[in-house]
């Protein structure tokens, strides 16, 4: 049997997630692809995002989607890496700032 | 980065029939995705049937001094297939009587055609409304023989249409070879020396991008916005309007999408971005593509394929725009690389 976890294949049939409950599907795909229009963001600023969110979330399918669409967007692999660490950034960031409460904690229980 | 054709490689892609035969087999055959034929069946455009005839596309040779990737061509300085002068004055006969407005010279590199000169020369006589050449750019700079193409090209009010496929040299040396970033700069700066693509400049000049990989192209106008901020800023460019074209499944690109595993998945995303829309101003419905020697196609990518013009008239010998214009267009499934997103055309976008 093939490897059920993290196919591939199965990021092209994301859309069959409508079938089995067709409004809420549907009101996400719209919603989802209003958020990646052009707006106060350009849609390439906003790809950008989503592929540093996409490693923040350890979204393999997320990752993929992204890549391919930075470079259909002419988004440079430098660009991209720095998003990456953008988001990299933040998130060993929120762990080391948990580190102030454990100062907090240490102190308050220290004599 | 490969130096040879497939042709001079003997690579089985090089005979139409094989890549015919990937192209209507594995997952079209197996019904995995559907057939381009049944798609456009599906809102009434089945047999695609020509409009009114805008574009005469005419290619005057394989032979190119690049050779890149993704050509679908298969061009490169070993190819010998060469228009003869013979053939250009049957094609100079069509060109004075066609209702065709654009005149579109293509290759190879046009310019490495022998008669190339004496061909624009005659050719432009016929006072052709938009009489456009296809320059890679590095031709401009290949040889010394070249380097006066510009101001040639303005002498005859030439609209220069030039690939460009990135504002960055890494991703351009890549797709079409080492050098190539900087010969292409230095020719864009010689075109704009002499007037092309400056601001309200009647010499156009007008950029190709087609993306360097298994991805389709991004929405044209921003990556329009890009490619001008960035030649303006880097280099001092100026240029008119960038197309986005999408890389057709043929030849070398379709060789690259078999070897790096990516066909399938480049089809797929062919199929999901069909847009029923874009199949109504393909541009097989607006343009005659002529070959080397002389053959009608509905376009340049069945030249390649080998798909010449369902028609009685077959060759420009016998040329009869009325009698070619009733014709049943020859499709595929690289058609789906017209018809992804927001459509591909030479001209770029069609929706």
């Amino acid at each position: 049997m093939a490897n059920p976890y993290y196919d591939a294949a199965d990021l092209r049939k994301f859309g069959k997630i409508t079938e089995w409950s067709e409004e809420l599907g549907t009101k996400f795909f719209e919603y989802y692809g209003k958020v990646f229009e052009e707006g106060a963001l350009s849609a390439r600023e906003k790809s950008l995002i989503a592929l540093a969110v996409a490693h923040v979330v350890k979204c393999p399918y997320c990752i993929d989607a992204y890549t391919k669409d930075g470079l259909e967007k002419g988004i440079t692999k430098e660009e991209m890496m720095e998003a990456v660490h953008a988001g990299a950034a933040i998130e060993s960031g929120a762990t080391l700032v948990h580190g102030v409460q454990m100062m907090n904690k240490y102190n308050k229980l220290s004599m | 980065m490969a130096t040879k054709s497939l042709k001079a490689r003997d690579n089985e892609l090089a005979i139409n029939n094989k890549q015919l035969e990937i192209l209507n087999g594995g997952i079209f055959a197996e019904g995995e995705l559907p057939y381009f034929k049944d798609k456009i069946a599906d809102i009434g455009q089945f047999p695609l049937r020509p409009k009114k005839l805008e574009i005469l596309q005419i290619n005057v040779g394989y032979m190119c001094n690049q050779v890149c990737e993704h050509c679908h061509v298969d061009a490169g300085p070993d190819r010998k297939e060469i228009m003869t002068r013979d053939t250009m004055q049957l094609c100079l006969e069509v060109i004075r009587n066609t209702g065709a407005h654009t005149l579109d010279l293509t290759g190879g590199a046009p310019e490495m055609n022998p008669d190339f000169r004496w061909f624009v020369e005659e050719s432009a006589k016929a006072g052709i409304k938009d009489f456009i050449v296809r320059s890679n750019l590095t031709i401009i700079r290949a040889n010394k023989k070249y380097y006066d193409l510009p101001e040639f090209f303005k002498k005859h009010n030439i609209h220069v249409i030039s690939s460009m496929p990135h504002y960055t040299k890494g991703k351009t040396d890549k797709q079409r070879g080492d050098g190539v970033f900087d010969k292409s700069i230095k020719a864009l700066q010689e075109l704009n020396t002499v007037g092309y693509g400056m601001p309200n400049s009647e010499l156009r000049l007008d950029l190709v991008y087609n993306p360097s990989g298994a991805y389709l192209p991004g929405d044209q106008s921003a990556m329009e916005r890009d490619f001008k901020k960035a030649l303006k800023e880097d280099f001092n460019i100026d240029f008119h309007n960038l197309f986005a074209i999408t890389n057709l499944p043929i030849a070398r690109f379709l060789d690259y999408l078999i070897a790096s595993e990516n066909y399938e998945d480049y089809m797929y995303a062919l199929v999901e971005a069909y847009n029923p829309t874009a199949v109504e101003n393909v541009m097989c419905t607006n343009t005659i593509s002529i070959s080397w020697d002389g053959w009608l196609y509905d376009c340049d990518f069945n030249q390649m394929l080998g798909l010449k013009v369902a028609s009685s008239i077959k060759h420009i010998k016998d040329y009869n725009e009325d009698v070619l214009n009733d014709r049943n267009i020859i499709i595929s499934q690289h058609c789906y690389g017209c018809t992804a997103g927001a459509g591909s055309s030479c001209q770029g976008t069609v929706t």
